[in-house]
């Protein structure tokens, strides 16, 4: 079977998260960036380049800049990696860029005009010519121009569309492994985000950062400084974790002194998720960073690699230490008591604001787990990974039935599993599309999702 | 450093931003989120949908009939279509299933407009060129065809493209747009919806039809949203990417700093919320040296002040310039 290394798609514009500069909370995430760039560990950006033509894996359009970006696709519609794209400017300067895994490329100029777009045709896999190898668009600033090349012929592993080289079922039975696994670190990452719902009422848009934030750790720990991947999904639940306890301390707990509505803390979330994500670009830029760089071969009955296999394991097996703690554990039936009556619990003597702070705690740290997994099974982490999660957590939370930990998980599954399944109906790039559109039909269906219970719904 | 020359750039910047189409389109859809948002509470976050689905439909059916009011029309009825599938499942709901149902929304559509299949329409992610949709709508300008006009350092076509035809439009729509809100707001169904904001129980028990009352608004809000979708295409190209839910946390932000709940905070908010945006591009560019923060790296930083300018100011002040905290937006 090939090899399989699930795409990661960009976009220019996105939502989300950030560390709220304030205080310690504040000279600690400068202290972090600072030492960062002493060891090294701020990779130079490829999209920061003097000059007028700039190329990167993103173009953010400006009223100084304008963007220049397309794709290179065969004649199966599949993307070509590797290809060299020159492009001209109006004054002569040139610059020149290879495409992405997904095939696009990227320009920001800062000069108006015609300019000369060239596809390098040494540069294609063999057999393949570009239909035409040269373009000329008109770049306005601020403001995003396509240029896309379409190619006559494929490359070996590139396969039909239309083709059906493998039956139907193998098919369906590995996207629904791929969708098992999906499920599953989704459900590391909406466990966390009902928890800390159900304990406290906030919908944290910020929680999506949480899963970039752990893949862009494991990177900095297994790649750049070399260490064990499993002494670094270590230290990085280990990094979560503290930043949950900060987060607590330092914003969510004085808001809830304050006694700030929720409507208001949900979109003080959504500006600390804006302002995070870029903070993560503004470090790491748009690239994608990846984790895991062995290619494996796919294994066993469900058709994954060993890393996938590893990280299903990890997850079940976290998931249900979680679970395990909810039922039977003082702090686990604490928690529940919490979310279900606060002031009750209060009154039994349950330290609300201690169970609150250690609900974070976890949940930022299997948040943290699940972008580390996320991104040694995908491909890597960028600074928008989070932010494609976020909505299929959300709806797998809301599928699950907000608030309950169980419903979680089982949301997470249906969702992983229909998403993938889909794509054998459906393009690839709805993929996503699709678990959001059922979070719509089970809002129509049953608003208080499958294990939730009538009375919240309100 | 020529500190005149950096005054010079900046004030001709500020002009520039405040007659800009763009920043207009932002107040359009800002005063449809005021509806929803201010007036009746409700969450919408996913008004960047409406913006997209106003400007999809408008340049689609443009770029294939060149006819304007056709595309308007499409635009509209589009953007009403959207309101209700949004609203019927979720509007008898807690507030917060709206607000996850509408961001998830207008991500679908946002995916939809990036697909390939789709591309014959939609252009994929390269999106519809200004080009393809912009025709019909300069052949209305009384304004000759061809040629520039020059009003002290701003130089703009007079009717094709981003021109001192579609500025004067643009701005006449904010200003209707402004005069229908305010007429809206304080007719009687304008204080159904604020007391829907106060306490629905109280509305319902008064005999009133409470979700009827909150559909309504919702596709009045979303019909804003649409013109300001079509606006801002007129002055760019259409791509999907631009309107994603970034752009709603604009709108947001823009709406929360003028005022939620008053009729003139979108304008006020929007107004600033760029000046602040240009007086940083243009002073981080002037001020900090290539070396430390490159032209690239401006936007971003312009983001994280957004984000952390959300933050401070939902805390800090979240009735904004104009609100009265009595009057304030979010429930709890």
């Amino acid at each position: 079977m090939p090899v399989v290394v699930a795409g990661t798609r960009l976009f220019t514009h996105g939502g989300s998260y950030m560390l709220h500069v304030r205080g310690r909370w504040g000279l600690i995430a400068a202290a972090i960036i600072v030492a960062a760039s002493a060891l090294g560990l701020v990779a130079a950006e490829s999209a920061v380049a003097a000059g007028p033509i700039a190329s990167g894996t993103s173009c953010v359009a400006d009223a100084t800049t304008g963007c220049l970006q397309g794709k290179v696709v065969d004649d199966n519609r599949n993307p070509v990696a590797g290809a060299k794209v020159t492009v001209t400017s109006p004054s002569a300067a040139t610059g020149s860029s290879k495409t992405a895994k997904d095939g696009s490329f990227f320009f920001a100029v800062t000069e108006a005009g015609a300019y000369q777009v060239a596809l390098d045709p040494s540069s294609l896999p063999t057999g393949v010519t570009p239909k035409t190898p040269t373009l000329t668009v008109t770049v306005e600033l601020s403001n995003i121009t396509p240029a896309g090349f379409a190619l006559n012929g494929h490359a070996k592993g590139s396969t039909s569309h239309a083709a059906a080289s493998v039956s139907f079922w193998q098919l369906l039975g590995q996207q629904f492994s791929q969708g098992l696994l999906l499920g599953l670190l989704l459900a590391l990452a909406a466990i966390g985000l009902s928890l800390i719902y159900g304990t406290t009422g906030l919908s944290n848009f910020a929680h999506s950062e949480q899963i970039t934030l752990g893949g862009f750790l494991a990177w900095v720990f297994a790649v750049q400084l070399g260490l064990n991947i499993v002494v670094s999904a270590v230290i990085v639940i280990a990094l979560t974790s503290l930043s949950g306890y900060l987060q607590d301390k330092l914003i969510w707990g004085p808001l809830r002194k304050r006694g700030l509505g929720l409507t208001q803390l949900m979109v003080v979330t959504i500006g600390l998720s804006l302002a995070l994500e870029y903070v993560f670009q503004l470090i790491f830029g748009a690239r994608v960073y990846p984790v895991a760089t062995d290619l494996e071969l796919n294994t066993g009955p469900l058709n994954i690699t060993p890393t996938a296999y590893w990280s299903m394991l990890v997850s079940i097996v976290v998931l249900a230490l979680v679970g395990l703690a909810l039922t039977f554990s003082r702090l686990g039936r604490a928690t529940r008591a919490v979310a279900d009556n606060r002031a009750l619990a209060a009154a039994s003597g349950i330290d609300v604001e201690r169970v609150i702070r250690i609900v974070w705690i976890v949940s930022t740290g299997l948040a943290g787990l699940s972008g580390v997994l996320y991104a040694l099974v995908n491909g890597g982490v960028y600074w928008l990974t989070g932010a494609q999660l976020l909505l299929l957590v959300f709806a797998a939370v809301t599928l699950g039935g907000i608030g309950t930990a169980f419903g979680a998980l089982v949301g997470s599954l249906i969702i992983g599993v229909v998403a993938n399944v889909s794509t054998l109906f459906i393009p690839q790039d709805l993929k996503y599309a699709t678990g959001l559109v059922i979070l719509i039909v089970v809002l129509l269906v049953r608003p208080q999702g499958i294990l939730g219970r009538r009375e919240r719904v309100g | 450093m020529d500190v005149g020359f950096y005054f010079s750039t900046l004030f001709t910047d500020f002009g520039s931003t405040a007659l800009s189409v763009i920043t207009a389109s932002y107040v359009i859809a800002a005063i449809g989120l005021n509806i929803h948002f201010g007036f009746t509470g409700l969450l919408n976050i996913g008004q960047a949908g409406f913006v997209l689905l106003g400007a999809y439909g408008f340049a689609i059916t443009v770029r294939f009939t060149q006819n304007f009011w056709l595309g308007v029309v499409v635009a509209l009825v589009a953007a009403v279509l959207f309101a209700l599938v949004l609203g019927l499942p979720t509007l008898k709901l807690r507030g917060d299933y709206l607000a996850i149902v509408t961001i998830a929304a207008a991500e679908i559509l946002r995916l939809l407009g990036d697909n390939q299949l789709l591309a014959p329409f939609t252009g994929g992610t390269f999106g519809i060129p200004g080009s393809a949709f912009s025709k019909p709508f300069s052949a209305l300008s009384p304004f000759p065809q061809n040629g520039l006009f020059q009003l002290g350092p701003f130089n703009y076509p007079l009717s094709e493209g981003d021109s001192w035809w579609l500025r004067i439009v643009a701005w006449g729509i904010v200003a209707l747009s402004i005069v229908v809100s305010f007429l809206l707001v304080r007719s009687p169904w304008g204080r159904v919806l604020r007391g829907i904001r106060e306490d629905e129980d109280a509305i319902r028990s008064l005999g009133k039809n409470v979700t009827v009352y909150k559909t309504q608004s919702l596709v009045i809000g979303g019909l804003f949203g649409a013109v300001a979708g079509i606006v801002n295409v007129l002055a760019t190209s259409v791509s999907a990417d631009a309107m994603g839910r970034t752009l709603t946390f604009e709108l947001y932000t823009c709406l929360l700093l003028g005022g939620a709940a008053t009729v003139f905070g979108p304008l006020l908010g929007t107004f600033l919320y760029w000046l602040v945006l240009v007086f940083l591009r243009d002073t981080i560019g002037f001020w900090v040296p290539s070396g430390i923060l490159s032209q690239q790296q401006i936007p971003q930083i312009t983001w994280i002040f957004v984000g952390v300018g959300l933050m401070l100011l939902v805390i800090f002040r979240p009735q904004g310039i104009l609100g009265n905290k009595k009057e304030l937006a979010f429930g709890d």
